[in-house]
């Protein structure tokens, strides 16, 4: 035997997974509460007492983190146009795994800096302009910036022609130089970002959230959580050297505050008779929803959905679940009893949750008719082939009707703009698993590869629905 | 020297793209930086993409024959957004039917176009107006 330990610090519990790497196989998983008032250790040893007690006591061979921790990884970015550099700039952050508290386009004003110094982010990115483009943007944010004072680590992927300078401007702090998210109109450039992201990550942000006595027993690999649930999925879609993916995939990830999706597809037209208009996406996208979740963030379902819809599909009067979303405001903590009422509610809102973060992430496409005859926009990307849904999060791995409330990820002819997948077979994560088989990528792809194959049962086959 | 960059594209619900390409090679093969949109495209996308490539010039194509109305309003957006005083042209079959070409041309020049060119215009005409618009013979 050759056991693994994989750990996720996260911002209310710690989640421990065993792996035999020699066996392919699991040996358990454990969770325990996290005080962040206290170093995160005290919650890392609770989860391995548990652990330990299903598994018996387990000599590792290594052991990797991920982190989400301490609000995550915090961002802030700044861009020029907000459809084109400053969205460059987001999906870079998003696809590294942050949470991006703002996206500043065009010049930053007072107003702006006084809002960087309250939200005080662990990186702020700073870009604008292609290669050889505009620069008076990103010069004069980064005046702005060093104009006021703060301790930020700074990542300058802008316009290449300005970089240097806005490295002299900003001197005293520290700045890493990195290419262009947007390098040429149209032309997304995000992975030089990203890593940066996460060397930066690793570095600074390991000490000032506590994690540094964990770290210690550490072989290495630190990343924040949703970097390791990516790596994850994009393992499982593409396969790695020696065994093959199981394709294009969608994964959602309904949490309490926020709701995660991914997409592995590449997404561009399929047809000559449509064109595509907008920023292209990157194959491995990620979206985060910070609107849509299960407990602090219920009134952004409702709003999205529309209480009468949560109403039909929960099959409650509408007092009753006013009545219910008044208790969920008040306690955070509830768990649905089977068969209540709230367990009915919680069915409505994951459902409604999915749909709406699902909607969001998926392109659109329009159709225009043309002098040439009917023409096809598409803006965003087409998940309309995509065969594959992975599930997790509390809400959903706890409840038998997973299956159900994944289907609303699905196409619907309701909205025949919205570009969802038509059909496509659930895998549910019921044992919390993607991120540490993320973390157990890095070393042992394969392993990881065939533990998710393994583990993530399978859940029915939903087809798009009429209603 | 730096090269001067182009915005071109097709606008409005036109999706004739041969035109588009032969221009994108033009211009290329003339020594621009050329930021092709392709077909369909908007008054914003020409601005948004004039604003992050520092463009020199927007070259506005439409085949159609609904260009009239497509272009109107492109000048004031184009203050709005802070590229004031960008060079306009555009050309193809800008306009329905038999028209003097001259009543045309007037037209647009007061829709705030520095140029605009009839059907059939030679890729080297517009090249010239281009040099002259953005003063690159001086440089030169």
């Amino acid at each position: 035997m050759k056991p693994v330990l994989l750990i996720d610090f996260g911002s209310t519990y710690t989640k421990v997974t065993a792996v035999d790497v020699e066996a392919e196989q699991l040996l358990g998983t454990a969770d325990s509460y996290t005080t962040i008032e206290t170093d995160v250790g005290d919650g890392l040893a609770n989860a391995l007492e548990k652990l330990h007690a299903q598994t018996g006591p387990l000599a590792y061979e290594a052991r990797y983190a991920c982190s989400s921790a301490a609000g995550g990884l915090r961002m802030i970015t700044s861009g020029l146009v907000p459809e084109l550099t400053a969205e460059a700039a987001r999906q870079a952050s998003l696809g590294a795994g942050a949470k991006v508290l703002k996206v500043f386009s065009f010049q930053l004003t007072e107003d702006d800096l006084l809002e960087i110094q309250q939200i005080n982010p662990d990186i702020f990115l700073l870009v604008g302009g292609t290669d050889g483009g505009n620069t008076e943007c990103i010069l004069h944010n980064a005046k702005m910036l060093a104009s006021i004072p703060f301790d930020f680590p700074v990542i300058i992927a802008g316009n290449r022609t300005a970089a240097r300078e806005c490295e002299r401007i900003l001197s005293g702090h520290e700045v890493h130089l990195v290419e262009n998210v947007m390098p040429k109109f149209g032309v997304l450039n995000t992975e030089p970002a990203r890593l940066k992201i996460r060397e930066i990550f690793l570095n600074k942000i390991i000490q000032a959230k506590g994690l540094s006595k964990a770290a210690e027993l550490l072989s290495g690999i630190l990343m924040p959580t949703p970097s390791a649930v990516m790596k994850a999925m994009r393992l499982l879609a593409q396969g790695c050297e020696d065994e093959a993916g199981i394709g294009d995939l969608i994964a959602v990830d309904v949490g309490g505050a926020t709701t995660d999706i991914y997409s592995m597809a590449d997404g561009m037209p399929q047809d000559q008779a449509t064109v595509y208009k907008g920023l292209p996406e990157p194959y491995d996208k990620r979206t985060v929803e910070g609107d849509i979740g299960m407990r602090y963030s219920v009134r952004g379902i409702v709003e999205a959905a529309g209480l009468k819809r949560i109403c039909e599909l929960s099959g409650l009067s509408q007092e009753r679940v006013s009545e219910l979303l008044a208790m969920l405001d008040e306690h955070k903590d509830m768990i649905p009893e089977p068969g209540s009422d709230l367990e009915k509610l919680d069915f409505a809102l994951a459902s409604m949750a999915i749909e709406t973060a699902v909607t969001r992430h998926a392109g659109t496409m329009e159709e225009t008719y043309t002098l040439m005859g009917l023409t096809y926009v598409q803006s965003g990307k087409d998940l309309r082939r995509v065969k594959q849904i992975i599930v997790t999060g509390g809400s959903l791995i706890r409840t038998a009707r997973t299956g159900e409330i994944a289907s609303h990820a699905l196409a619907s002819l309701n909205a025949p703009m919205s570009l969802r997948p038509l059909k496509a077979e659930v895998r549910v994560d019921r044992k919390y698993i993607l991120a540490a088989m993320g973390l157990l990528s890095e070393t042992y792809p394969q392993t990881a590869l065939r533990i998710m194959k393994k583990e993530l049962e399978h859940d029915g086959y939903s087809e798009q629905k009429n209603s | 020297m730096k090269k001067k960059v182009l915005v071109i594209g097709v606008i409005g619900a036109d999706v004739h793209a041969v035109g588009n390409r032969i221009l994108y090679h033009a211009f290329t093969e003339a020594g621009f930086d050329v930021v092709n949109l392709g077909v369909m495209v908007s008054q914003e996308e020409y601005i948004a993409a004039a604003i992050e490539s520092a463009a020199d010039a927007i070259v506005v194509s439409s085949l159609y024959g609904q260009g009239e109305l497509d272009c109107r309003g492109m000048r004031e957006k184009c203050d709005e957004a802070g590229l004031k005083g960008i060079p306009l042209v555009v050309g193809g079959n800008i306009v329905i039917g038999k028209q003097k070409f001259e009543d045309v041309e007037k037209r647009f020049k007061d829709m705030g176009f520095d140029r605009a060119f009839p059907p059939g215009t030679p890729p080297e005409t517009t090249i010239e107006a281009l040099r002259e618009l953005l003063h690159m013979e001086e440089e030169a």
